[in-house]
């Protein structure tokens, strides 16, 4: 007993530094994504100082030109916003609709072999999903479109779909499944068709958390690189039309970064790029967070 | 006349669903079917085992297959620890409050950072500030910061599965928390962090982006032994596909090889996913005996 009691001191400080080594482990992730914020900005400021914030806003990135160079990041952005517009026309549609076959319509078995299946697609590295819009889709598009070359905005628009098609469909179908049985019937009391009770009940009650699922696969398609990198043709001018070559954000950092000085005003405008990127996915992420959120509240 | 309308329409409905779920079904089998198809022509045994040869136009892949394997150690090494005791806290000891939340919140969002930012973040702070230089360690250590929400996300699931009462009854025959963690939580927690582990590691081996700048080389044929290769340049076996598919001089030459390399890849990477799935299959079988 009285050693006991003697080892209790001992006991509780050894308890505490326990406790207290995990929290620093926890408080690692928010040390990341603090240093990755200051670390982007430290490596962009010099550009600010150097480039007028009006020349950002221009159409022309041109960094390298030897008569002037130019920063303005108006035609990667909307290449950006192209390719994404695009993905999530395609995706959007056939994640939800394939969420809501699997979670309303398909049977228990069929159920349990396709939402694997389709989770090993988010599985497929993004460099085999370019290379196949290389050597696939590539050829395809350019026979379909006329032109010397498949690799635009659409054939990034398709890749992307089916890289960001896993998340929307995973996400949507959870929500579709944890809608209260309650609602459906009260429907169905009602004498409402399983179609009418899906279109009108279900898919509006889960629609909170639908919509999260949208912005998560539309982070994923903004963000993503390799895809877009290999696929889209990589012409830095300003796209007209779905068939023209795009060069994205992330594009343009992955092609550009090797080649630049380091520490010259082209490297750390590279930053910038980086900066603009990190602000896109945070707000897209933020928005789903918030309707997700939502969404928790009221199915509690 | 309006209920068999209506019947008929909710048929369709239903068919359109069910042809978009085959879509993306026949979507996913189209491209392993092409991998393995065109992929297998080329693989082989020697294929695997041997170097590039003849400015990359003939030979193997095994310097490439080598690399993802070091970095890929690194990666588990580095981020596993810090994941698991992250997820620890957070699902162990972490009361609601303000700290708890902005943990949460930063997981999340650092999940969402696009891996390319990952890549010029660890240039800058692994490569250039800390001068570990375009290595195996710089490039790893990229990665594992890439996927620490992932394995902290998948551990704190695991320990969510381990029953309440395990832990009351240890803390009821006056075990510490962290004894009661030791001996009644991990034990039974582990299994279900290993197949988070493994998925984040699949995740991590694939990527491209986040290694580009920190380390992994056009060509580099031979590694130092173990302490050396560290502080070396690498090559891997994703950058290998990209650069077979697009930078390559020769591209229609290099095709069979950079199909062998995508298969080879994507066997890995599918691999690792149904030994997770396994380890996860079998410790369910496991648990319910309880």
């Amino acid at each position: 007993m009285n050693d006991a009691n003697r080892k209790l001191p001992w006991r509780r400080t050894k308890e505490k530094a326990i406790q207290h080594f995990f929290l620093v482990n926890g408080l690692f992730a928010v040390l990341v994504l603090v240093c990755i914020f200051s670390i982007l900005f430290i490596e962009a400021y010099p550009a600010f100082k150097e480039i007028r914030p009006g020349d950002f806003l221009g159409r022309q990135w041109n960094p390298t030109s030897p008569v002037r160079e130019s920063y303005g990041l108006g035609a990667m952005i909307l290449s950006t916003l192209m390719v994404t517009f695009g993905a999530m026309l395609i995706a959007v549609p056939l994640g939800i609709a394939s969420a809501a076959f699997i979670a309303e319509v398909a049977t228990a078995k069929v159920r349990e072999i396709v939402k694997p299946v389709i989770e090993i697609l988010a599985g497929i590295p993004s460099v085999v999903v370019g290379f196949l819009g290389i050597v696939v889709l590539g050829p395809l598009l350019s026979k379909w479109f006329g032109t010397p070359s498949g690799l635009n905005a659409v054939n990034g628009s398709i890749l992307l779909a089916v890289m960001s098609l896993p998340t929307i469909m995973s996400i949507s179908e959870d929500a579709i499944v944890s809608v209260p049985q309650e609602f459906k019937k009260a429907s169905f009391a009602l004498g409402a068709t399983r179609w009418q009770t899906l279109t009108r009940v279900t898919l509006p009650a889960a629609s909170s958390g639908i919509i999260a699922s949208v912005m998560l696969g539309m982070g994923r398609a903004i963000g993503e690189t390799m895809t877009v990198l290999m696929a889209t043709g990589n012409a830095p001018a300003m796209p007209a039309k779905f068939s023209d070559p795009v060069r994205t954000m992330t594009a343009t950092i992955a092609i550009e970064l090797g080649e630049t000085v380091q520490g010259g005003i082209h490297y750390h405008s590279l930053f910038v790029i980086g900066v603009v990127l990190f602000f896109m996915t945070f707000l897209v992420n933020f928005v789903s967070d918030l309707v997700l959120r939502k969404y928790q509240k009221v199915s509690r | 006349m309006k209920k068999v309308y209506r019947r008929i329409g909710e048929k369709v409905g239903f068919l359109i669903l069910g042809l978009a779920t085959a879509l993306l079904v026949f979507v996913l089998l189209f491209i392993l079917y092409d991998i393995f198809s065109k992929g297998g022509r080329t693989l082989s045994w020697e294929f695997i085992t041997s170097k590039p040869l003849r400015g990359m136009t003939a030979g193997g892949i095994w310097p490439a297959v080598v690399g993802t394997f070091w970095v890929s150690l690194v990666t588990v090494v580095f981020a596993v620890p810090v994941g698991m005791f992250a997820a620890i806290y957070l699902n162990e000891y972490a009361k609601q409050g303000r700290l708890t939340r902005m943990i949460r919140l930063a997981i999340r969002n650092l999940s969402g950072v696009p891996s390319i930012v990952y890549g010029l973040f660890g240039f800058a702070l692994f490569v250039l500030a800390l001068k570990m230089g375009l290595s195996v360690l710089s490039s790893g250590l990229t990665l594992g910061l890439l996927t620490l929400p992932w394995t902290i996300t998948a551990s704190e699931e695991a320990l969510k599965t381990v029953p309440f009462s395990y832990r009351e009854g240890a803390l009821a025959l006056g075990a510490t928390k962290w004894q009661t963690i030791r001996t009644n939580v991990l034990p039974y927690a582990v299994p279900g962090m290993l197949t988070g582990t493994i998925l984040g590691l699949a995740r991590a081996a694939g990527e491209t982006a986040p290694i580009l700048f920190t380390g992994v080389a056009f060509f580099w044929p031979v590694l130092s032994p173990f302490p050396k290769l560290l502080t070396s340049q690498f090559m891997a076996l994703p950058y290998h596909l990209f650069i077979m598919s697009t930078q390559h001089h020769n591209i229609t030459k290099v095709r069979p090889i950079a199909y062998g390399t995508a298969l080879v890849l994507i066997s890995l990477i599918l691999g690792m996913n149904f030994v997770a799935i396994y380890i996860r299959y079998r410790f369910r079988k496991k648990y319910k005996r309880f």
